[in-house]
């Protein structure tokens, strides 16, 4: 399993990324990490490059539903839909059910359990 | 009998008695309050002569929302100003940038231009209240802008006392607000530096930052080790550039966070305050007693804070403003209640004002200076911390200083690693949080249920693009152009940037404009991803 730990956007908050960087490696996941102010374009193509199974996306600034909307775009008009989307952050509950309607498959807000994390990384594919 | 540590993984004995401070000399360690080494306090009588400043942290929408926010704190006894700005201004983004799409008034408020800045602060007389500014990467065109308005409401020069951040050196390693490579983004923070020194002499231009570090995930020694470390660097530029460290160091001033174990807080800023001394001193032959200061915002951290049962935050708020109090700082900010899902409301922004305003006038914890000097347990972790914030140091000369490390991506790989750890020490219960890990009732309580969610109006972002529009369609094409030819310029050799930058503000030139001329010379930072 390869994972694609991405922070999209302009926040620049970047200690949940590492620490779940951290602990998918410690859990046996292969994972990439790409730094901080990636485009939406650049994820994308990432992704694909490095043929991921899943993005995880980061955002902590509040414009997750447009980020992650631009990247779940991407990957279908690429022909990557099969890429499993994943997104944590300061994620409002009300933002949840939208992210999923999009396609999202895991949404971590703000005090989910690193465990679970791990475990719906894993549960992704 | 349970174990019992320190965040700076400082054992801690159950009982301390006189034994413990065989090796403290109290002339040379502790002693006076207002003297050098200042390990006491930075003034002789500290919150008896005058209290702490309060400084809540604000900003969203546009410069006229973040104005009326302004005015509700002063209007209830706040009496300083902490501006936040939205990620597109913190980066040099205009907000018709494709890349500031969603961005725009989110985090904080956005500025354009100088007519921005004028907004948000109409009716707010500068020469009366200080400012800080969180902006860093782009702290010398956003204090262009800030002069230019205290030049526009007839301030005379020395009455200006504005704060910029303007540390670059914790953006790189926590953050994120980088733009310009490391060398050239040091640059521009001793521009500002020494310009403001020779025109602004109340202005602090720099504000050196532990408080990012430890929230992004370090211990409280490596906190203030990283901190010292970055102010080194800084101070160490300036002499190069020639100035007297006289010159300058009086207005170097620190911004650090505070939460956890009260005593370690205290003990922490104890140990950072007589090091800085020292250091001031013994290494770069500061003669002022005022270079030797360390003059502290000390904000509360957010990091502490809990979407569940968020009410408990306000307690959390009450320790972090005590230990703050008894800390000795000098200007302080609390995180709000609701702050770790959302960007505060009023209400929130209003009980962290009400907290400070407890802690100094009814705790009885601004009565006398220091009070927990000559505690057997606080000298005793005072010392300890001391030793770990030099070995931490010194771990960090041993990554080829701190400029080196932090271009090398080593600082940031060390705090991933001690953020993972705390992370782990959170999930095993090792580090109690109530209602989280212990105490958990038989249903988590949904985080912000009970609380308000701020909505940020798409309406800011086409009410802030049309303003911008107006200016670009107004000003005079030809003095813009001319400013930023004369920046672009000045980027390419080695003069002071903040003239040319000052001529581009006043002749309208956006923010974006002005970012992207020095981008033009100076290229972009490319980060170094690593962890150990």
């Amino acid at each position: 399993m390869r994972v694609l730990v991405a922070k999209p956007g302009l926040d620049g908050h970047d200690r949940g990324a590492k620490v779940v960087v951290q602990a998918l490696r410690d859990a046996g996941v292969e994972v990439i990490y790409t730094g901080l102010k990636r485009t939406p374009e650049e994820i994308v193509h990432e992704a694909v490059q490095e043929d991921v199974d899943v993005i995880g996306l980061s955002i902590l600034s509040g414009a997750h539903l447009l980020l992650a909307r631009r990247v779940l775009d991407g990957l279908r008009a690429q022909g990557a839909g099969d890429i499993k989307v994943v997104v944590g952050g300061i994620i409002p509950p009300r933002d949840v059910a939208e992210l999923q309607q999009l396609g999202v498959r895991h949404v971590f807000p703000m005090a989910t359990p690193l465990d679970d994390i791990v475990k719906a990384f894993k549960e992704s594919l | 009998m349970r174990d019992a540590r320190l965040h700076a993984g400082i054992p801690i004995k159950p009982v301390y008695g006189p034994e413990d401070l065989a090796g403290v000399d109290v002339e040379r360690d502790i002693g006076t309050p207002g003297e050098y080494p200042f390990t006491r306090g930075i003034h002789k009588h500290m919150y008896r002569d005058r209290l702490w400043t309060m400084r809540q942290y604000i900003g969203f929408g546009t410069p006229s929302e973040t104005n009326a926010r302004f005015k509700y704190l002063m209007a209830h006894g706040q009496d300083a100003l902490n501006v936040a700005f939205d990620l597109p201004t913190q980066l040099g983004l205009d907000s018709d940038d494709p890349r500031a799409e969603g961005e725009v008034g989110r985090v904080g408020m956005a500025i354009d231009t100088f007519a921005d800045m004028e907004e948000a602060f109409a009716g707010i007389p500068l020469d009366r209240v200080s400012v800080s500014l969180t902006i860093n990467s782009m702290a010398a065109p956003i204090t262009a802008m800030f002069f230019a308005v205290a030049e526009q409401q007839g301030t005379s020069r020395d009455r200006v006392v504005t704060t910029p951040q303007n540390d670059i050196l914790k953006e790189f390693v926590a953050r994120g607000t980088w733009v310009y490579p490391v060398d050239p983004s040091l640059r521009l923070v001793g521009d500002l530096i020494e310009y403001s020194a020779r025109h602004y002499p109340r202005s602090n231009p720099v504000s050196v930052c532990g408080y990012h570090i430890r929230e992004a995930g370090c211990t409280t020694a490596q906190e203030m080790a990283y901190g010292l470390a970055i102010a080194a660097a800084y101070v160490d530029m300036m002499v190069r550039r020639g100035m007297d460290v006289d010159d300058f160091a009086p207005r170097v001033s620190f911004n650090f966070t505070c939460w956890g174990k009260i005593f370690e807080e205290v003990a922490k800023f104890r140990a950072g305050r007589r090091l800085y001394a020292r250091m001031l001193r013994e290494r770069f032959g500061a003669k002022n007693p005022k270079s030797c200061m360390f003059r502290s915002l000390i904000g509360g951290g957010g990091s502490s804070f809990v979407p569940e049962e968020p009410e408990n935050n306000i307690v959390r708020g009450a320790y972090i403003a005590l230990a703050a109090a008894l800390s000795g700082a000098q200007t302080m900010a609390l995180p709000t209640y609701d702050e770790a899902y959302t960007i505060p409301s009023a209400k929130a922004q209003l009980i962290a004002l009400r907290t400070m305003q407890i802690c100094a006038e009814e705790s009885g914890a601004t009565d006398t200076v220091d009070p927990l000097a000559g505690s057997y347990y606080v000298e005793a972790i005072t010392a300890e911390m001391e030793k770990k914030i030099v070995a931490e140091m010194a771990e960090v000369e041993r990554m080829g200083g701190i400029v080196e490390a932090v271009k090398a991506g080593a600082i940031q790989a060390e705090v991933a690693r001690q953020a993972y750890l705390f992370e782990r020490k959170l999930a095993s219960g090792e580090i109690p949080k109530v209602g989280v890990n212990c105490y958990v009732g038989d249903q988590r309580a949904a985080a912000d249920q009970e609380v308000e969610l701020y909505s940020c109006d798409p309406k800011v972002s086409a009410a802030q693009v049309a303003k911008l529009e107006k200016i670009r369609r107004e000003r005079d094409h030809g003095a813009v152009d001319a400013s930023l030819a004369r920046l672009r310029d000045a980027a390419r050799g080695t003069e002071n940037l903040m003239p040319p930058i000052m001529d581009a503000v006043r002749a309208y030139a956006t923010l974006g404009e002005i970012a992207r001329a020095m981008k033009d010379v100076f290229g972009e930072h490319k980060e170094p991803v690593k962890f150990a």
